[in-house]
């Protein structure tokens, strides 16, 4: 209990650290508007890449169609907003709206394994996106409008710490050990009690709630919203993250996700290169990754986090 | 009333009746043996009795309660438990928590609980890593809780899966082939090992086995099966003078071993 308390005492007053930190920065004028509008995507990116790692690396399930819970919890927060319901309650509501939709297709489409449950994941993903296409409320085809801009850097920031230390919580309990036995043998997890579709459709459920949060926040960030923008290629977005950040490991989740948002925006000098240069680097990174992407002291500080004896942090 | 009551349960694929009117019944304290020839269908009865297959007809009584057809996990929770012919270990978990595997289903706290880490939280995995602890240091497994299951020796590997069996508390311990790939020092220990459990632990245990020594020195009941039905039963002695059994499955020569 004291170790414990010790840890979370640590790791909250490192996350108020970073923040003042940053903000001083900004405050000052040495993080112009550009570099927080980066930091901003990068912080509701790792929202979303730790809400995707739970699913994919945790609980071992291909998800090709996870950015269709950020499409949900988008509309659905930008939508309650508009009908006079507060800022923050927006955001939750919205979130919880993704998550029962998290649960709803999670329930059917769990029930297949691997590349089956990809393609039909990215089948759902495909059928939100152009149901709301279709919904001329939530402004069709041509995107949301009118949303206004509520969202700043401590919002994102402490909703990233928020969700940091929720999901450590859950792959650290008797819950996230039954994720991590899904992934590891089904046989054998259903062989020592465990009921694995009541835990894979938990893992989605909870993974639909935190890509809602990050879906809300993106929403009153932008100011606009458009369902192109959370189709499958956004879904291949994350999966690279997570990938790169190798298996079960929440500070390689949040280094890799970092580089990758940081790195398109570094690339644009290079104007038409840009889009050739960024997957040539896709490869070199995936090829190096397991020595290279792992900076010891951040993996040595985000340790508590890594659920022991996965394969990559061996090596 | 038995432990076990098995009666004439049957089960076809497409064509091929797999096991066809397999009856047997244990009590509480019996080691039971199941051989037979490669595909006689003794891993199949273990897939019936553990829920992986529903038996086309027949049932299965365990414990007074019928069994036949529930959800593998479910029938974990019934008390009873196996092991795998090709050892199925959470390969990338620690020793440990293989083991704390087995709990999840026998522990209560709530998913919000677990989030929010109320006293229930630290409670429950003090008392889970308590728990395992004691059976691993039972299987002399408690110098390597922190090794990875996959760098486990093999012999150690088939003693951490019975370990993780016995933490889900069954009153009837399946094991599948334990002895397979073992050494003969290594099938002695485990034979000492078997008897062992079923004193301290006080359960039943059905073993599938090719290791004749084996079987004949601890099963009380040996079961054959071949073509997917009985063709004796009995004592070991019995079996091992059966011209059935000798015909089927030890040949003349493993009759006198």
């Amino acid at each position: 209990m004291t170790a414990y308390g010790k840890k979370l005492a640590i790791f909250l007053a490192a996350s108020v650290a970073l923040f003042a930190v940053l903000s001083a920065l900004m405050f000052q004028g040495l993080i112009d508007a550009y570099l927080q509008r980066i930091l901003m995507t990068i912080c509701i990116n790792v929202i979303l890449a730790l809400s995707t790692n739970l699913i994919i690396n945790f609980t071992g399930q291909l998800t090709l169609g996870h950015s269709a819970f950020m499409a949900i919890g988008a509309y659905a927060a930008a939508a309650i907003f508009k009908v006079g319901v507060p800022f923050f309650l927006s955001i939750v509501l919205g979130s919880i709206v993704a998550a029962i939709f998290g649960f709803l297709i999670g329930l059917p489409t769990l029930r297949l394994k691997g590349d089956y449950l990809a393609i039909t994941t990215m089948g759902f993903c495909q059928i939100i996106v152009v149901l709301i296409q279709n919904i001329s409320q939530l402004g069709g085809a041509q995107g949301m409008t009118g949303i206004p801009g509520k969202t700043n850097f401590a919002w994102v920031f402490f909703s990233m710490i928020f969700t940091i230390l929720i999901l450590s919580h859950v792959v650290k309990s008797r819950q996230g050990r039954a994720m991590i036995s899904v992934r590891e043998d089904e046989i054998a997890a259903e062989a020592m009690g465990i009921n694995t579709t009541r835990y894979k459709v938990m893992a989605f459920t909870l993974g639909a709630f935190f890509a809602g949060l990050a879906g809300g926040l993106y929403a009153f960030l932008m100011m606009f919203i458009e369902p192109t923008s959370f189709n499958y290629f956004k879904s291949i977005d994350l999966v690279i993250y997570v990938v790169l950040g190798g298996s079960g490991n929440f500070a390689g989740c949040i280094a890799s996700t970092t580089i990758l948002t940081i790195l398109p925006e570094a690339l644009r000098p290079l104007n038409d290169y840009r889009m050739v240069i960024y997957p040539l680097l896709l490869i070199v990174i995936m090829i190096l990754r397991v020595k290279n992407i792992r900076i010891p002291w951040l993996s040595d500080f985000f340790s508590r986090f890594r659920k022991g004896g996965d394969k990559n942090a061996a090596a | 009333m038995p432990l076990l009551d098995i009666d004439r349960i049957s089960i076809r694929f497409g064509g091929l009746t797999a096991v066809s009117e397999f009856s047997m019944s244990m009590e509480k304290n019996d080691i039971c043996g199941l051989i037979g020839p490669n595909g006689a269908g003794k891993t199949t009865v273990f897939n019936m009795l553990t829920g992986v297959y529903r038996p086309n007809s027949g049932t299965i009584r365990f414990d007074g309660e019928s069994i036949a057809g529930l959800k593998p996990y479910d029938i974990t929770g019934k008390r009873i438990s196996r092991t795998f012919q090709n050892i199925r270990l959470m390969k990338n978990l620690t020793v440990l928590e293989n083991v704390k595997i087995s709990f999840v289903y026998q522990t209560k706290c709530s998913l919000a609980s677990s989030i929010l880490r109320l006293p229930s939280y630290f409670r429950e995995e003090e008392e889970v890593e308590r728990q395992s602890m004691e059976l691993l240091k039972v299987f002399h497994l408690d110098g390597k809780k922190d090794e990875l299951a996959t760098n486990l020796p093999y012999g150690e590997q088939r003693r951490l899966e019975i370990a993780r069996a016995l933490a889900t508390k069954p009153k009837l311990l399946l094991l599948d082939e334990p002895a397979a790939g073992m050494n003969p020092q290594e099938t002695q220990e485990l034979a000492e090992l078997i008897r062992w459990i079923r004193k301290e632990f006080d359960i039943a245990i059905l073993l599938i086995e090719h290791d004749m020594r084996l079987v004949m020195s601890v099963c009380e009941n040996i079961i054959v099966l071949d073509y997917g039905k009985i063709i004796a039963e009995g004592e070991p002695e019995k079996i091992r003078n059966d011209p059935k059994v000798i015909e089927a499955y030890l040949g003349e020569e493993a009759a006198h071993a």
